[in-house]
């Protein structure tokens, strides 16, 4: 049984009790506990069900490489699955809830299927659910999809805030142990920025656990004194609860602040991602012990060595009282001394070396322990707890030698640098032969912008797992980063570190070495994903040699603790089923996160309202007054129309395009791009960017343009006005204002940077109001200023001025067909001048109206729309643009590719207008349907419509389309798709469907 | 004159030792040109009484600034009224030189951000060094906060002025809002 002891615990504050929950239990923990240790403490010692076999699961480990005791947290809007219990501090009201059991962790109906593993072997998903292929969709996903996972999704919108935080330092420390702190300090002494970040709440990490000696000091009082020091200096931060996430590219690290998740009651933001950039990362992330593998390494009470100490030392928690210690290196003897000292019992040390151990296997034997060198564990007993192990030779099949009762096995396969964050970013690593782990190979480190090392491992996480090359391997880190850094001030000495003589470990994948295909069967290497030695035996017996395909073959590794416990362990099972050494096989790739960070951290404050930012025109709050029915076009929200009270969104569409045709109508179209291009060489420049001439516009006057890529593609369409002789006012898409302007920067700075061009984005200087229709210029005259005859200012032409008292600039310009002004003020008038217009315009029928509204008067007159007409494959040719396209240039963007083949091939589909013979709309979309069946049994295709609406000014519906030779087929009648075997007949037409001698525009 | 609104129309804030507030209508010019030539030195100075600010400097503030934006190109501060005639003037002074000066004060929104830990709010959202070292008063970014552009610059140890399109007005008040709400990290 697991319990708490009458003393002990450096961590808990047993003056302080914390009451929380279990599936509903209550227990009792003190404040410092993990819900781990407030578990074990109260012998709760199974914790969770596995993924596939729905086995028994207890806590295995002490800290982020849990791989079992994953947990529920929370209630509704701060529910959380997967959390591990290992890394949560317990809080005074905590709820937990354990994961993936049916009906109840101790009763689950899933557990079947350990009787069935052999039938659910490596790659068994694969091999069962191919067939019969309907099942797929009906039987299997279903089903798969209802025991897959481990939690449950939240259900609730998180009741949490959350936020970035970008930092600037010269020296990130990633790893609040012995080797970070003496890198912090010495990096904090030469003067450079320093960030230092722990995962957990604690400094010190193992050697204070482990009670090593620094200079003669008890590791306790070194750290103490180390972070007094680091505290007193201002280029020091240090983080707490803060984990190092990913490396990436430049420096930049992301890293994880827990802030109140261990006091939910406080306030503020539940989690902080850092997004660091650092001249120089220390990773001195330590390093993670291996577990051994034998049969019934799984059953709850087999605990890492290191764990079950961590629990006895930190939290004065005995995971049993009868801990038989099973390892392959000195480290363990470790466990059995604390367990000794605290009067617990060991009744052997299973030392699979033949030659035993050194100085701590002669500590443990003059402390009366039992110590079996050259032994193994046969298999554990025990279903939901350990009851014994048997033992055998290490070096045989297993044969058991005797059993011996205990109810906890404390295991030691050795110990694994957490390379991860030295690796994300390009770090390679290097076997190490005699401590059997990989190491960073400093010799091949990620590298920097500089192209010199941005990363340098240090401490245990650079394979110097005992204390003085730990100590003195981070003192060396921080004074190199720093130096790289530019910094050199006065620093101090490395520290000294003390350790007891060790034998070498012996490599031991399998335990026993001839372990049966019975045994290898309940020998786990991955918990969580019940992914066992046989397993990955068979993923090589099957030909999946790659490590990369064997952990997607087994799924070894892919469960949410990302195989920290397994991946050494399964890849060296691999190694000896190919054949082939370790390093030969390598390593699966390392990502980030190191653990799983929250969602809500990487949103940061980007939820709700600012999600994403939404743009807005002077005139905004107006619309939105007014019941506008908006759109988002871009980041803007545009007004689709204004709908009134009881009117429908349809019907008000169809109210604004009949007034606007016969009286006068209102648009905002002030989100509409405007961009100044001045300079000497503006006119040469705009000749290049548009298909047309544009250097040859007089002064005054408008003309519209077409914008191409260099591959012949239309981008962009609109009005480019002639200010003065060397500058030009073009107009863009809503959309494209800022692409364009990217554009014509790529030009001007990458390509014709000696060119004397400026250009500037000044969209959201002006509102630009459009007033249209046949009483747009009453209603503007009414309002005095100006003169805006047609002889005054003729279509197509603009002119400076004042409008009743505003500034204006005046565009007779025209999208719609109608009689039209696009009127430019300031800004900041623009709410005053649509105001004014509105009241002017009272008196002759004005209504404001909306992009669908325009939309349909723009395919009324046939003009083109970029999205609709155009997706980027669609050429001005394909459009009978012919006109606006210049034959006198040499060049412009666009032309050489608009004279390949394949561009002035015939049989490109050619816009046309389109006429339903019953007057209906057709789809948006819709294809027309060709004659007989392509090579896949399809019906082949002539064109497709690109808009379609229902005209109210024709009655009827009318569309635009791209059709197979369609100028040469006018008035012929073509089939178009209407849904599921439906058709909708439809003449070809001329597009211009209304006023096509422009007579209303031009009034 | 018909009435001129700023896009915040005077919205304010506080949360905590934070405030935050419309600065109103400013004038502000964008003038590219080659920055090293005597004339256009010249120009900024009688435009707005400030010399040519160093790279990442601004020099003067809201009563009348340059700030510097890039290479060839500069941020002129001046009153709302005066932006206009400051335009045609700089276009005048520097008619023999290749240049660009526009009146862009009615496409920008401009926040004042005071309080202690102002260095912080930005830094949550801004991937700049804010860093009070590093970042003195007089100095400038252009950058973005959050999802948008966005310029600052420091007018006093614990003030910011906030420079974004007018459009994202709102959001950019918001996001500064929810960012001061939050309270300070402690790093500065």
């Amino acid at each position: 049984m697991s319990t708490r002891l009458a003393e002990g615990g450096r961590l808990i504050d047993r003056s302080q009790a914390v009451k929380f929950t279990f599936n509903g239990k209550h227990f009792k923990g003190f404040a410092g506990d993990t819900l781990a240790s407030a578990l074990l403490a109260n012998d709760q010692m199974m914790v969770g069900r596995s993924f596939k076999y729905h086995r028994p699961r207890g806590v295995v480990a002490a800290g982020a490489e849990e791989p079992n005791a994953l947990v529920n947290l929370g209630k509704g809007g701060t529910f959380e699955p997967n959390q591990r219990a290992t890394t949560t501090e317990v809080f005074d009201g905590l709820a937990a809830t354990s994961q993936n059991h049916w009906p109840s962790l101790e009763f689950d109906v899933g557990a079947i299927n350990t009787y069935l593993a052999r039938f659910l072997p490596a790659g068994f998903y694969y091999k069962m659910f191919i067939h019969p292929r309907p099942f797929w969709k009906y039987i299997y996903e279903p089903f798969i999809r209802q025991s897959a996972g481990l939690g449950k999704a939240p259900k609730d919108r998180d009741a949490d805030t959350y936020e970035h935080f970008h930092a600037f330092v010269d020296v990130l420390v990633i790893g609040g142990g012995i080797a970070g702190l003496a890198a912090a300090r010495e990096a904090g002494r030469a003067g450079a920025r320093v960030m230092l970040i722990e995962q957990t709440a604690d400094w010190g990490g193992r050697a204070v656990v482990d009670g090593v000696k620094l200079g003669g000091k008890d590791a306790g009082v070194w750290v103490k004194d180390t972070l007094q020091e680091l505290e007193t200096m201002p280029n020091v931060d240090l983080r707490r609860r803060t984990m190092g996430a990913g490396v990436y590219d430049h420096g930049y690290v992301l890293a994880y602040e827990r802030l109140r998740d261990h006091v939910p009651e406080m306030d503020g933001p539940r989690h902080r991602l850092w997004r660091i950039r650092a001249r120089r990362t220390i990773t001195a992330t330590g390093a993670i012990e291996r577990p051994l593998s034998f049969a019934g390494n799984d059953v709850p009470g087999v605990l890492l060595a290191s764990a079950v100490r961590d629990y006895l030392v930190n939290f004065g928690v005995s995971v049993g009282d009868r801990t038989v210690v099973v390892t392959n290196n000195d480290d363990a003897y470790r466990t059995a001394l604390a367990l000794h000292s605290h009067g617990l019992i060991v009744p052997a040390i299973v030392d699979a070396r033949p030659q035993g151990g050194g100085e701590l296997a002669a500590a443990a034997k003059a402390a009366g322990i039992r110590v079996a060198n050259g032994m193994a564990v046969a298999v554990v007993k025990g279903g939901k707890r350990v009851t014994g192990v048997t033992l055998c030779l290490q070096a045989g099949e297993g044969a058991p030698l005797e059993e011996i009762a205990c109810d906890c096995v404390a295991m030691s396969g050795g110990w694994s640098p957490v390379v991860h964050l030295w690796s994300h970013c390009g770090g390679k690593l290097s076997w190490d032969d005699d401590q059997a782990m990989f190491r960073p190979d400093a010799g091949r480190p990620p590298t920097g912008a500089d192209g010199a090392p941005m990363v340098i491992a240090a401490g245990t996480a650079n394979g110097h797992l005992a204390t003085a090359g730990a100590v003195a391997d981070g003192w060396a880190a921080g004074l190199a980063a720093a130096k790289a850094a530019g910094h050199a001030g006065k620093t101090g000495t490395a520290p000294k570190g003390e350790d007891a003589a060790a034998a070498a470990p012996l490599p031991v994948w399998l335990m026993p070495q001839g372990a049966s295909y019975a045994k290898r069967s309940k020998a786990w290497l991955d918990f969580q994903n019940d992914v066992k030695v046989s397993d990955v035996q068979l993923a090589a017996q099957e030909g999946f040699e790659s490590v990369e395909h064997a952990k997607r073959y087994t799924t070894l590794g892919m469960a949410t603790d990302q195989g920290k416990l397994s991946n050494i362990n399964g890849l060296a099972t691999l190694s000896n089923a190919l054949n082939v050494t370790i390093p030969q096989v390598g390593t699966t790739t390392f990502r980030p996160p190191y653990t799983p960070i929250s969602m809500g951290a990487i949103a940061g404050v980007a939820r709700d309202a600012l999600f994403q930012p939404v743009r807005k025109t002077p005139i905004h709050d107006w619309h939105e007054a007014n019941g506008a029915d908006f759109e988002p076009v871009g980041q803007w929200r545009r007004p689709y129309a204004f709908p009134r009270k009881g009117e429908s969104v349809h019907d008000a569409v169809m109210r604004e395009v009949k007034n606007t045709r016969t009286n006068v109508g209102l648009l905002d179209a002030s989100t509409l791009g405007k961009l100044v291009v001045t300079g000497p060489d503006a006119g040469r420049f705009l000749d290049m960017l548009y298909t047309n001439m544009i250097s040859t516009l007089p002064v005054g006057k408008c003309r519209y343009g077409l914008m191409c890529n260099e591959n012949g593609f239309l981008i962009d369409d609109g009005v480019v006005a002639r200010i003065d002789e060397q500058t030009w006012l073009c107009h863009t898409t809503t959309g494209g204002a800022e692409r364009i302007h990217g554009h014509m920067e790529d030009w001007l700075q990458c390509e014709w940077w000696d060119w004397k061009v400026y250009v500037a984005n000044v969209t959201e200087q002006f509102a630009q109001i459009g007033v249209v229709g046949p009483k747009a210029r009453d209603v503007l005259e009414s309002l005095g200023g100006m003169d805006l005859s047609k002889e005054a200012l003729p279509f197509m032409q603009w002119a400076d001025g004042k409008i009743g008292e505003f500034d204006a600039r005046v565009y007779r310009i025209s999208f719609s067909g109608e009689l039209s002004y696009e009127v430019a003020v300031p800004a900041s008038q623009g709410r005053a001048f649509w105001d004014a217009l509105l009241k002017a315009g009272e008196a002759h029928g004005i209504m404001p109206y909306g992009t669908e509204c325009l939309h349909i008067m723009r395919a009324e007159k046939g003009f083109i729309m970029i999205g609709d007409e155009t997706d980027g494959t669609v050429i001005p040719q394909d459009l009978n643009l012919g006109w606006a396209i210049s034959k006198k240039k040499d060049d412009y963007l666009g032309k050489r590719a608009q004279e390949r083949s394949h561009m002035t091939d015939p049989n490109r589909w050619k816009l046309v207008g389109l006429e339903t013979l019953d007057g209906s709309v057709i789809p948006d979309g819709a294809y027309a349907i060709g004659d007989g069946v392509n090579a896949n049994g399809q019906r082949n295709t002539q064109g497709r419509v690109t808009s379609t609406y229902f005209s109210p000014t024709l009655g009827k519906g009318i569309a635009m389309g791209l059709v197979l030779n369609g100028p040469d087929r006018m008035g012929e009648v073509i089939e178009f798709t209407k849904g599921k075997d439906v058709t909708v007949k439809a003449r070809i037409v001329d597009q211009v469907f209304y006023d096509k001698a422009g007579e209303k525009q031009n009034a | 004159m018909p009435e001129a609104t700023s896009a915040l129309n005077g919205r304010e804030a506080s949360a905590g030792a934070i405030t935050l507030r419309d600065a109103g209508l400013v004038g502000m010019i964008t003038l590219r040109g080659n920055l090293a030539s005597a004339k256009l030195k010249a120009a900024v100075k009688k435009a707005v009484g400030q010399a040519v600010p160093e790279v990442r400097r601004m020099a003067g503030g809201l009563e009348g600034g340059a700030g510097w934006m890039s290479p060839d190109e500069l941020l002129l501060v001046t009153a709302h009224d005066k932006a206009a005639e400051t335009v045609a003037a700089l276009s005048a002074a520097l008619k023999a030189e290749h240049h660009m000066a526009v009146n862009v004060s009615d496409a920008r929104a401009v926040i004042t951000l005071r309080g202690g830990h102002a260095a912080e709010v930005l830094a949550k959202l801004a991937p700049a060094d804010l860093d009070p070292d590093l970042f003195p008063v007089g100095e400038l970014r252009r950058t973005r906060l959050g999802q948008v552009a966005a310029a600052f610059w420091k007018s006093d140890e614990d003030t910011f002025h906030v420079i974004c399109f007018r459009s994202v007005a709102d959001y950019v008040f918001d996001l500064l809002e929810a960012s001061a709400k939050a309270g300070p990290v402690g790093v500065f």
